[in-house]
């Protein structure tokens, strides 16, 4: 497919994206593309840039150059009712949750549904309790933030995104904040949504999850991507890729944590 | 026997003094909130002209003594633009000017200990940062400041006994005054001194109250 083609058939599409941040370049012409069922996953060592690349494409980091496409339209980066659109329909998931601390887990979904789509309280409240219900946690309503495990509150950050229905949701690492008996809960929300063609962009070093369900893999290092195809070439044991390499390191580090359990924490939060 | 009679005899002169120390002292609570906390927000969102206008603002208001303070707008600036305001209400307005410098700092403090991600959340659900700012920012930020609110109160409470230079008829005025007549004047000044003792007290709880009804639950903000 060409370029061109690329844009106008992808939901979401962000085209050569650089940006410098106190003088480094932190993205080198960078591009991604998603469509209908897709599940990108983006893959790299700490600081290769791929929190950057995902806020870059809601625009939460502006860019130095590029561009973005919603459904094959170009968002005009300088109009702020164009990117409200373009965040509005684009779901983002943090990796450390992002709740407001202030509000319960009911509130938290309600609000922007309130202030951006302008329901009232009790539509607003109706619509955020289903999504509660969709992520298993109908019985947390009430609970603040503070009073939920790191599992529960994922799920309400993706709960809180999935209510402003989202064309598409990315994903910065959603299950590396967590203790690892939570990654499961998070991990088959996830599961659920990719099976009912969530077309998702995500960072993850899940491997499993990565194996089983992304659709393309995007290795990045140092702001560039350096390889890219689908899961099954690149990881496949006779692949010579950089991206194989990567994750049998990663592998390493989680069997050594399996074998000395003192060092679980250092192991996991490395990765 | 007789002093206890004098006091007596002059305490509701002296109570009704009370009225127009706290309405100094809300008073200009009210202003310095109205004032200060648009320059908080000024202080961290606003662009580099902005923040360094507010800075300017703040740095005079804290580096003025309040009586220097008073005098200059009592007789200098008002007088200037012959506005006619009573002493009580320039007070007001001077110690409110006064207290939005401070409170402003209190306000930006208390913003900035805010996680940046709970802006960056609120964006991403395609809210505008003046939504935001509005609904995730300022709850969570002015409850953090109930404490330092709480300190403010106190301060200017005190301060507010400077007011008497200009002649504001407030408890220490109304103090002295009865005190230069009847020459009683240990017991009327420890009077005095409990009645603002009494009023910081009333103030003080009635924001730690504050603060426990609006605390979130099961948060504590770690140190
Ligand atoms: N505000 C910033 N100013 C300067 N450098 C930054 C800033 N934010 C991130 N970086 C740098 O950008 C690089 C990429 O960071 P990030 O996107 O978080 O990587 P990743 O998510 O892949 O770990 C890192 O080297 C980081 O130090
Ligand atoms: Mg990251």
């Amino acid at each position: 497919m060409t370029n061109e083609n690329n844009i106008k058939n992808a939901l979401l599409s962000a085209q050569n994206i650089s940006v410098t941040l106190g003088n480094r370049l932190i993205l080198n012409d960078v591009s991604i593309s998603v469509g209908a069922g897709d599940l990108k996953v983006l893959i790299g060592p700490s600081g290769a840039g791929k929190s950057t690349f995902l806020q870059c494409i809601n625009q939460l980091i502006p860019t130095d150059s590029g561009s973005i496409y919603l459904e094959g339209e170009r968002i005009n980066m300088a109009n702020n009712a164009s990117l409200c659109h373009l965040r509005q329909n684009v779901g983002m998931i943090f990796q450390d949750f992002n709740l407001f601390d202030h509000l319960t887990a009911v509130e938290n979904i309600s609000l922007a549904l309130r202030k951006v789509r302008n329901l009232s309280k009790e539509d607003a409240n109706d619509r955020a309790r289903k999504e509660l219900n969709r992520v298993g946690l109908a019985n947390r309503a009430g609970l603040y933030p503070a009073q939920l495990s790191g599992g529960q509150k994922q799920r309400v950050a993706i709960a809180r995104a999935l209510a402003m229905d989202p064309k598409v949701l990315l994903l910065d690492e959603p299950t590396s904040a967590l203790d690892p008996e939570l990654v499961g809960e998070v991990l088959a929300v996830i599961n659920d949504l990719a099976a009912h063609g969530m077309p998702m962009i995500m960072a993850t070093h899940q491997m499993d999850f990565v194996r089983s369900l992304a659709t393309e893999v995007l290795f990045m290092e140092s702001g560039s991507i350096i390889e890219q195809d689908k899961p099954h070439v690149l990881l496949a044991s006779t692949s010579k890729s950089r991206t194989l390499d990567f994750c049998s390191k990663l592998n390493n580090l989680r069997q050594v944590a399996e074998h000395s359990p003192e060092i679980t924490c250092t192991a996991n939060s490395n990765t | 026997m007789q002093t206890i009679i004098t006091i007596l005899e002059n305490m509701p002169y002296i109570l009704m003094g009370s009225f127009i120390t706290l309405y100094l002292v809300i008073g200009a609570l009210f202003i310095g909130f109205i004032i200060g906390l648009p320059l908080a927000i000024g202080q961290v969102y606003g662009s580099r002209i902005t923040r360094l206008a507010i800075s300017l603002y703040v740095w005079f208001f804290r580096g003025v003594p309040i009586l220097l303070l008073l005098f200059l707008f009592y007789f200098g600036i008002f007088n200037l633009i012959s506005i006619n305001l009573d002493v009580a209400t320039v007070s007001c307005i001077v110690l409110g000017l006064a207290s939005s410098a401070y409170q402003s700092q209190i306000f930006r403090g208390s913003i900035q200990s805010i996680p940046y991600g709970q802006l960056k959340a609120g964006r991403a659900l395609g809210m505008t940062d003046s939504q935001s700012i509005r609904s995730i920012i300022l709850p969570q930020a002015l409850r953090l400041s109930i404490p330092g609110w709480s300190n403010e109160y106190s301060i200017l409470l005190k301060d507010s006994a400077l007011c008497f230079a200009l002649g504001a008829p407030d408890i220490m005025a109304r103090t002295h005054f009865v005190a230069s007549r009847t020459y009683e004047y240990l017991p009327l000044y420890i009077t005095a001194a409990f009645l603002y003792f009494l009023i910081t007290l009333a103030g003080v709880r009635l924001l730690r109250y504050l603060e426990r009804r609006f605390a979130i639950a099961g948060y504590t903000l770690s140190a």
